[in-house]
């Protein structure tokens, strides 16, 4: 027993000193990416970050590895895994990674550190924030819900009631409002961002009181949104990514978060030696950080789900023929709308900081 | 003596086949990480060290043990009564929620005052949380089942969804931060304590990495104490005639009502404990997905470890290995799925071999009465 006990420690050791001797390869930038929980394949956030680093993997020559945590406490450990492994750049995802990063990147000071979707209130040196003008993205979204609309009825569906959720709210209301000041507004919280038969239910009942269009900024839940916009023919619009080929015909359009743009522009500024530490960066309308997807135009996206074979033939032309019939007619107006939120001209109020109007 | 080298050797048996188990668990699981070209020895060589290859891995391995040792204890002491708790999340979630309150809102009391007051205010109404099924059962004989299941549902509304909206006072959904004088006692920080800091090895404990916190060593605590309860009190000996046969323990003279409202209350309390400690240790608020599922992970280890809360611990061990050895199996390339999946098949063949003892025990009574 002795002996077994005895030979079991010394493999252990040797384990231990082979593997700690392993050096890391040194090599040109390297990015290590803690995505937020939900993961790879939300056809959202985590995927469009993982796309940014995609390209800047082809453009810009750089390596990157990422972690999906299976809850909030393994945060820290990934993020601090990478700095202490020497990553030129470290990236966390998501709003409920905010205090890990900060103290990771407090104990790594020679590490550069990038946080997506949280604006902190003073930023050290070595991160930057990328936040997104959700709400002007949303304003488009809802001008297009009231202009589309038959019922001048519209809904939303919330992920979760919290400040970042109502930046997309507040955007939607007051663009529908912007077009028809006398629309009748549903709004609903699922209060879950992976829960797509409660987002259907949600989204059936608006339904039955009236909504024609429904607007979604609830991740995974939203596709219980279109599911039910399929089943009673009525309309949704997507968000974050391009999500129009998700029901064919039906999602007549999405509001672009660009956080594939935002990530690679970072990537971009530690290649090219021009970080901006100490920031929060705000991607607008005016540069294209947020955007609707075209009125005319099929998108790439959509063009790449033909390819690969999520949607057929036949969905694309119902896909076109909507983008004709529906959304073409209103494509001069959204244009000029956005040219005006751009100059300015139009305020929109962005409901995340002033908080969110009690009699909705 | 005999008496006890037979037992000795009836657990190393034990110990023996759980190990045997786990590497053919591993052995299952080298098809699939070939599914995923790497190298099967370097994702287990990962694994391992992730979870045992340094100070500073064990340590942290011990930090994820804590809550499912915990959450393990609470469904452990329940089913011995005869109750199937499927509860612990919720009381978890219930006391981690009240602990989050109690440690934010006060915000002039001295830690020798303020820190027990949120564990014990924590442990509390988990306890209520537990303790009210069990109420429900003994008087209206509401299957504990049904009635944990619904307060998980109520207990999740209630703090992630309802709860942080009310206190919450920045974009992140979390409580406030937590008063320094609530924080549970965080072994990195050890230097800060003049009488710790001359201890042997305390040097050790220093660095930001390690996350273990004192709440595991309560943990171990409340498992001592849960054991002494169960084998060794008056108490504990009419829990465990309730579980084995209710009637009888009633006609023996036994109150079941009292030894059912006992152990859920006690259970409640214990998963709160766990709610506790991660939101006063780990993470400094109560913050949207810090249960992570522990209260259901929770079922699987005190199986595991044959509701006896000394296996309770080593299964509670076993499953903290493994979430802190698979985060770095995903630093090996793993896809994250893999390695649930790998997480997964250990925990069934573990279980399979309960399994098996138990057809095997049978068998060998059988044969005794030929």
């Amino acid at each position: 027993m002795k002996k077994v006990i005895s030979l079991t420690i010394v493999f252990a050791f040797v384990m231990m000193v082979v593997f700690a001797a392993v050096p890391a390869a040194a090599q040109d930038t390297r990015v290590g990416i803690v995505l937020s929980t939900g993961g790879l394949g939300d056809l959202s956030f985590n995927d469009a970050a993982y796309r940014g680093l995609q390209r800047a993997e082809k453009e810009l020559g750089i390596s990157f590895d990422y972690i999906e945590p299976a809850d909030p406490s393994e945060d820290q450990t990934a993020l601090r895994r990478f700095a202490s492994r020497g990553y030129d750049l470290v990236i966390g995802v998501g709003f409920q990674m905010a205090d890990s990063l900060q103290t990771v990147a407090a104990e790594y000071p020679e590490t550069k550190f990038a946080h997506v979707d949280q604006a902190f209130e003073d930023v050290p040196d070595n991160i930057v924030t990328l936040n997104f003008a959700e709400w002007e993205g949303s304003f488009l979204a809802g001008a297009l819900a009231a202009l589309t609309s038959e019922s001048g009825n519209v809904g939303f569906v919330g992920g979760v009631d919290f400040s970042l959720i109502h930046r997309f709210e507040g955007g939607f209301y007051q663009g529908a409002r912007y077009i028809n000041p006398d629309i009748e507004f549903q709004t609903r919280y699922a209060d879950d961002f992976g829960d797509p038969a409660r987002g259907r239910e949600i989204a059936l009942g608006m339904i039955d009181d009236g909504a024609d269009v429904i607007y979604h900024a609830a991740g995974g839940t939203g596709s219980g949104v279109f599911q039910a916009a399929e089943e009673e023919d009525i309309y949704a619009i997507g968000v974050d990514s391009n999500q129009n080929y998700v029901a064919p015909g039906y999602v007549i359009a999405s509001m672009l978060k660009k956080v594939d743009n935002a990530v690679f522009d970072t990537v971009k500024s530690v290649v090219e030696d021009d970080y901006q530490g100490g920031n929060n960066l705000y991607f607008t309308l005016a540069d294209g950080g947020v955007d609707l997807t075209s009125m005319t135009e099929v998108g790439q996206p959509v063009m790449d789900a033909l390819d690969n074979g999520t949607i057929t033939e036949a969905e694309l032309e119902a896909i076109k023929e909507m983008k004709e019939n529906v959304t073409s007619p209103h494509a001069d107006r959204i244009a000029e709308i956005k040219e005006m939120i751009v100059n300015d001209e139009i305020d929109v109020e962005n409901w995340g900081e002033t908080g969110r109007p009690d009699n909705l | 003596m005999n008496k006890y080298s037979n037992k000795i050797r009836s657990i190393l048996i034990d110990l023996g086949l759980s190990l045997l188990s786990i590497i053919v668990a591993l052995i299952v699981g080298t098809l699939f990480i070939y599914l995923t070209d790497k190298s099967p020895i370097d994702a287990y060589s990962a694994l391992y060290i992730g979870a045992f290859g340094s100070f500073r891995a064990i340590a942290n391995t011990l930090w994820r043990s804590t809550p499912l040792i915990l959450t393990g204890l609470a469904v452990a002491l329940p089913f011995r009564a005869g109750l199937f708790n499927i509860g612990a999340e919720g009381q978890l979630l219930m006391g981690g929620f009240t602990a989050g309150v109690v440690g934010f809102y006060f915000t002039s009391l001295p830690t020798f005052i303020h820190l027990p007051f949120a564990i014990i205010a924590g442990m509390f109404v988990g306890g209520l949380w537990g303790g009210l099924p069990g109420l429900l059962k003994a008087k209206m004989d509401v299957h504990e089942v049904i009635a944990t299941i619904m307060l998980n549902h109520i207990a999740i509304a209630l703090t992630i969804n309802y709860g942080i909206n009310i206190f919450r006072d920045t974009g992140r959904p979390a409580t406030p931060k937590i008063m320094e004088s609530a924080s549970m006692f965080n072994f990195k920080n050890i230097m800060d304590y003049p009488l710790l800091s001359n201890l042997p090895f305390a040097e050790l404990f220093a660095q930001p990495a390690i996350r273990l916190h004192i709440n595991f060593f309560l943990a171990l605590i409340a498992a001592v104490i849960l054991w002494y309860l169960l084998f060794k009190t008056t108490l504990g000996y009419e829990m465990r005639a309730v579980g084995f046969n209710p009637d009888g323990a009633e006609y023996g003279g036994i109150n079941a009502s009292k030894g059912i409202i006992t152990a859920m209350f006690i259970s409640g309390a214990v998963a709160g404990l766990a709610g506790v400690g991660e939101v006063l240790g780990t993470h400094l608020s109560f913050i949207n997905g810090m249960d992570a599922g522990y209260g259901f992970t929770g079922i699987a280890v005190a199986l595991i470890g044959q509701t006896h809360p000394i296996g309770v611990i080593l299964g509670g061990l076993l499953f903290g290995a493994l979430a802190q050895g698979g985060l770095e199996m995903q630093f090996s390339g793993i896809p994250s799925e893999i390695v649930m999946l790998i997480q997964a098949l250990v925990i069934f063949f573990v279980a399979a071999l309960q399994v098996f003892k138990v057809y095997l025990a049978k068998r060998k009574a059988k044969g005794g009465v030929e």
